[in-house]
């Protein structure tokens, strides 16, 4: 049904056929064992699913941490001789992005996705209050000067100094990974077992955020 | 010779190497084996790549149950082959889909010539002359940021697509935070999309990309209550428990549960059209006002990357509200209602009946059909409703869902804790709130009924004589 009348075929017989192949195609694809609401839950069932509980493959663990690693360390240190505001802030979300990768390789699917959750979104904020809205020209460098580079040289080394100790001073121990701890577990603990320090975290972050609202608001006489 | 002066500056040739030159060859000499076959027999390479895909995936399924070892990493790669081609075919078949639907509403045609019914490779033709273009870079961009946008944007919905259920047997990955991966990519993508407007450095894809940091500050808080309601109520964040937990028939959707989950349904529909950029969200590309936004400066391939992370999560976003809201990958059909002489057939172990139960009772094929629907309503809200304002998006979002969400986040755990699921109350509010629903669809069917005896007065005689299924 052309604009000029000329025919177009709509559906010419191959096709149809073709079309029929697929759907019976289709139809035989539905066929995973659907989990009934009467019979078993079948989350232990087989099929096309694959439970992770336990961790990757060990060759993917390494490639994995190493690469991740790396980037995350690469990444927090391009942060620092970056001059341009917004690529530190991307900087920063690769870093934090790469350590939410590790938490992963290490099972801890809860904290890693909760912390991409958390730092996508705060980053945004940072570039859009923090950098954006505050400085006059959109490409605005950081100057360091030389009092701020000492001062902040030296805090830095006593975090360093503080966290190789640290890391030097524990026994660590290698044993069998343990798998990932069910969400479940963790909600839970965090409302019985550690409720208080819960709580008081939940205070604090009320506290900040009425802060905030306070130094944001309008001045009005 | 004479040497002419171009009123445009001229490029430079770029120098190939030989490997490249090598690649070009070899490019061009598929193209020209492929061409002529691919514009002889178009419809049937599509359709049996599609059907050969189907059936790779499912010989893979049974493969990887028998032979496959602790790891399972050729189905992992297999696996992870065939998600991308589904997402990868969303758009192809969305955009296509999309222009048809807005003729339609428009009583327009639409694309009609490509590939010859209905322009059905519209699609794949805009791809390859999007690849063809240009790839530019403006001068005054920030080059790496520019270029890297594209991928932030796409690759996280991709990787939503691990996490997310078409089956109860059909998941890639089945975690027990499936629900905050899916949101935590949701999230991630936006940081694509400011990366792109800030780039750019261009004053209109700033605005977009301001635009869109704004409305996901306001969105995301009343998305994520709105998340947090079916969770409470299943108690679980794994999308494969809380689909499974709706397989007894329609009336066991959650939607339908508590009139809390049926209001926090629509206020997850509408988040989530703020959170994949629709209209009447679309501000961070409003073409009408912005150029394109946050898209201005783009062309070529990574403009149409980013038209691809659109798609894709249109896509996933109806797929979670289709998981945690209507019923998953369950059919309205409970087993229970199924006769006795039809269940002899339809519950036997063999291939025949299993197929029976994909298509009676619920598998894959009623998850993306339900989840392209939520698609289509997204289209068709987008092609009916006009733009809102950024004020009036940061005022509907914060001054009026997310009270509303807090009510119903309380409303909806008191009544899971004081509502007993087979009280009367319960199951009066499940039976009217469904029978409600189902009779709202008929309505809306009868009222379409009623629109095509009538075409002929609504949308005029050359619009029913011209548009092809009018």
């Amino acid at each position: 049904m052309g604009a000029n009348g000329e025919t177009v075929t709509v559906l010419k017989p191959q096709l149809k056929l073709i079309l029929a192949a697929v759907i019976a195609c289709m139809a035989m694809t539905a066929a995973p064992r659907v989990a009934m609401a009467s019979g078993g839950g079948g989350l232990d069932e087989g099929g096309f699913v694959s439970d992770v509980l336990g961790g990757s493959h060990p060759l993917f663990e390494a490639v994995g941490f190493y690469l991740f690693g790396g980037l995350a360390a690469f990444s927090a240190i391009a942060i620092c001789f970056t001059k341009d505001v917004v690529r530190m802030a991307i900087w920063l979300f690769a870093t934090l992005g790469a350590v939410a990768i590790l938490y992963f390789l290490l099972t801890a699917y809860f904290l890693g996705v909760i912390q991409i959750i958390v730092y996508a979104g705060g980053t945004l904020v940072l570039l859009i209050f923090g950098v954006m809205l505050t400085t006059k020209s959109p490409s605005m460098q950081f100057a360091v000067s030389k009092i701020g580079l000492a001062a902040g040289g030296v805090v830095s080394l006593l975090l360093f100094a503080a966290l190789m100790g640290l890391v030097l001073g524990t026994d660590w121990q290698r044993g069998e990974p343990t798998g990932s701890i069910p969400v479940a577990t963790l909600g839970r603990d965090l409302l019985t077992t550690y409720l208080v320090p819960f709580e008081v975290i939940s205070v604090l972050l009320l506290v900040v955020m009425i802060g905030a609202a306070y130094l944001a608001r309008q001045e009005r006489e | 010779m004479t040497q002419f002066s171009t009123p445009w500056v001229e490029r430079n040739k770029p120098n190939l190497s030989a490997i490249e030159k090598l690649m070009v060859g070899v490019a061009m000499s598929v193209a020209g084996l492929a061409a002529p076959i691919l514009r002889r027999f178009p419809a049937a390479i599509f359709f049996g790549a599609v059907a050969g895909g189907v059936v790779g995936i499912y010989l893979v399924a049974l493969l990887s149950e028998a032979f496959l070892g602790e790891y399972h990493l050729l189905r992992d790669i297999l696996a992870v082959t065939g998600v991308s081609l589904f997402a990868a075919h969303i758009p192809l078949f969305a955009i296509w889909w999309e222009r048809k639907v807005a003729a339609r509403i428009q009583s327009r045609m639409g694309p009609m010539r490509v590939g010859g019914w209905h322009g059905w490779a519209q699609s794949m033709a805009d791809g390859i002359k999007l690849i063809a273009k240009e790839d530019l870079v403006p001068a005054a961009a920030d080059a790496a940021l520019f270029r890297l946008a594209p991928y932030v944007t796409l690759i996280p919905v991709v990787i939503a697509f691990l996490t997310l259920p078409f089956g109860a047997h059909w998941i890639f990955r089945n975690m027990d935070v499936g629900l905050l991966v899916i949101v935590a990519m949701l999230g991630v993508e936006v940081v694509g999309v400011i990366m792109a407007g800030w780039g750019s450095n261009s004053k209109w894809t700033v605005y977009g990309a301001m635009r869109e940091a704004c409305q996901m500050v306001s969105y995301e808080i009343p998305m994520g209550i709105s998340l947090l309601l079916p969770v409470l109520t299943i108690g679980s964040l794994n999308l494969v428990q809380i689909g499974d937990a709706q397989a007894g028939g329609w009336h066991t959707w959650l939607a339908f549960q508590s009139p809390f989950m049926f209001v926090a349904a629509v206020a997850y529909y509408i988040t989530s059209l703020a959170s994949c950029k629709r209209a009447p969200f679309d501000l961070p590309e409003s073409e009408s006002e912005l150029v394109a936004g946050f898209l201005t400066e783009y062309s070529g391939i990574r403009w149409s990357l980013f038209f691809f992370a659109e798609y894709v999560a249109m896509y996933i976003v109806a797929a979670l509200a289709v998981v945690l809201f209507f019923g998953g990958w369950s059919s309205p059909i409970s087993p229970e209602w199924i006769p006795d002489w039809m269940g002899r057939f339809l519950f036997a172990d063999n291939a025949a009946a299993r197929a029976a139960q994909g298509l009676i009772l619920g598998g894959p094929i009623w998850m993306v059909v339900k989840s392209f629907f939520l698609v289509f309503v997204q289209m068709w809200v987008r092609w009916t409703l006009p733009r809102i304002r950024i004020d009036q998006v940061l005022y509907s979002c914060i001054q009026v869902l997310l009270p509303l969400m807090l009510v119903l986040l309380i409303g909806q755990t008191l009544w899971v804790l004081w509502v007993p699921e087979d009280s009367l109350l319960a199951m009066v509010t499940r039976i009217a709130l469904s029978s409600f629903t189902g009779l709202a669809g008929l309505g809306a069917c009868w009222i379409i009924f009623k629109a095509r005896l009538k075409k002929r007065a609504l949308v005029g005689v050359l619009a029913v004589e011209q548009l092809p299924g009018a």
